[in-house]
């Protein structure tokens, strides 16, 4: 089956501050490869690469070496993002518009046409319990809300592939537990869904297959009952034996 | 071309939803209506003062608007980060370019109407005669001109480093045009060389936004500029505005995000 998402040999250097201006590399020859249908976690502690490989995908960073493809095309090319979703860490939305306005405006970059894009719209609102609040200004949500509004907006052009960087981050339990519940949907309807966390739980409880990186190298990939079963412990093990945490009690 | 519709609609309602705009129209109006309430020594041709106040403010205003909104949209799409979810989508960075040029020229082009609509009004209300052609023309003069100082402003926001910084340069620099620009190959002459070539250069590169100001012409009743020399600016602000948005695609092409 052909990879809806695939790195080859994917490389992201950084030039750092300073007269020397030393090369700091982020991604050291990554080699991902997401099937249709999959909900793939994509894990790391923190500074590992996640977010430089997101970036890459969206094409908001060119890779140094190495190339990227969605659906076959190289990431450069904006045509690539027409069939993806993408909800960031944090909040980034126009706070001046109000719900309903923003999705109006992706609505409309889509090319969705407008009956059908206010269909998607009340849907959308119901799906993330916004309805009520619709006519408010974004600025007046509270922090809950405007993930809420975010994963709305990724999902406005019915998406085959969701890119969710940490999705549950800063959320409450019961704001997890409806992003947990929308990404089973999202699964459930044959969605493909590659997500960076660190809530190792979460990623337990929905996804399909895994990759581990640490410090910009691809450390495993492979399906999370497999890797479970082969070291005989939980995910949370399984991560930190992979990127060789040892407790300060063992040494 | 639905892209860049959006993009612009979500610069205007920006615009209508900030209070920068009320408080420059407020400002314009109050100190037009309190000029032409006054009276020195009966003379009727009082009003022509009060246009030229009106026109002046109008101008100033105007800039302000457009140069303060052209400013901040990029730069504040970066620092918001507001442009991660928007590149995520199938948009170009020319598309956001475009989208956010045609924005903040249609909003400042709004603004513009309304200032206008408001100077004829007053001075409509004291002369009792409504030259609406020549209000027109001086309209859609300065509205081409706002296009080139739109995509100047563009690309001083990806240049400089702050929505400030380019906000005094370019006022600073478009200012520095009207007054003197036409004037620079006058002081050319006065020069020894290289000084004489450098500020020939100058003249024969900036855009001349004084050829679009017709203020003078409606201040004295001189009528109308000939519509084909208006057509023919109206190119020369095409070219200009082009200029200056390959320009900016240009710089903000390879510009990192963060």
């Amino acid at each position: 089956m052909d990879a809806i998402l695939r790195t080859e040999n994917l490389c992201v250097e950084y030039r750092t501050l300073g007269l020397r201006g030393e090369i700091k590399p982020a991604l050291r020859g990554l080699d991902l490869s997401v099937h249709p249908g999959e909900v793939f976690g994509f894990l790391g502690p923190n500074g590992a690469g996640k977010t430089t490989t997101i970036n890459v995908m969206l094409g908001f960073i060119p890779p140094t070496r190495g190339t990227a493809y969605l659906f076959g095309i190289d990431v450069r090319q904006p045509i690539a993002r027409q069939r993806i979703g993408y909800l960031p860490e944090m909040t980034y939305y126009y706070k001046f518009l109000t719900a309903e306005e923003l999705l109006r405006f992706y609505a409309r970059i889509f090319g969705i046409p407008r009956r059908d894009a206010d269909r998607r719209i009340d849907r959308l609102l119901k799906l993330v319990e916004l309805e009520p609040a619709r006519k408010r200004l974004i600025r007046t949500y509270s922090k809950g809300m405007q993930q809420r509004v975010g994963l709305a907006q990724a999902l406005i052009n019915d998406p085959d592939l969701l890119i969710l960087d940490e999705p549950t981050s800063g959320l409450d339990p019961l704001g997890r537990m409806k992003v947990r519940e929308i990404i089973q949907r999202l699964k459930n309807d044959g969605k493909t869904v590659f997500f960076s966390s660190h809530e190792l739980g979460e990623v337990e409880t929905v996804c399909d297959r895994v990759a581990i990186i640490n410090q910009g190298e691809l450390k495993t990939q492979g399906r999370v009952d497999e890797l479970v079963a082969r070291h005989g412990a939980n995910l949370e093990k399984v991560f930190l034996d992979i990127i060789g945490y040892q407790s300060q009690a063992t040494i | 071309m639905n892209t860049i519709g959006a993009l612009a609609g979500v610069v205007i309602k920006e615009l209508y939803r900030r209070k920068d705009f009320y408080v420059l129209f407020v400002l314009t109006a109050v100190i037009t209506i309190a000029a032409g309430s006054v009276r020195f020594f009966q003379d009727p041709n009082i009003v022509r003062y009060v246009k030229d106040l009106c026109l002046l403010l109008i101008w100033v205003s105007a800039l302000l608007i457009t140069i303060a909104t052209a400013a901040r949209q990029i730069p504040a799409e970066r620092e918001n980060r507001t442009i991660f979810p928007l590149l995520a989508k199938p948009v170009a960075r020319g598309q956001v370019i475009l989208g956010k040029f045609l924005g903040c020229w249609l909003a400042s082009g709004a603004a513009l109407a309304v200032f206008y609509l408001f100077f004829a009004v007053i001075t409509g209300s004291r002369e009792h005669d409504w030259p609406v052609l020549d209000y027109l023309q001086a309209f859609l003069l300065q509205w081409a001109m706002l296009g080139i100082v739109t995509a100047m402003t563009l690309l001083g926001s990806i240049v400089f480093a702050a929505p400030s910084s380019t906000v005094t340069i370019l006022f600073v620099v478009v200012a520095g045009i009207l007054f003197l620009g036409r004037h620079l190959n006058t002081v050319a002459l006065h020069n020894a060389e290289p000084m004489r070539s450098i500020i020939y250069a100058i003249y024969f590169i900036i855009p001349h936004l004084e050829l679009f100001d017709v203020r003078e012409r409606v201040v004295n009743d001189w009528g109308l500029v000939n519509w084909l020399d208006c057509g023919l600016a109206a190119l020369y602000a095409v070219a200009y505005t082009g200029l200056f948005l390959v320009l900016t695609w240009l710089a903000f092409r390879r510009k990192s995000l963060n």
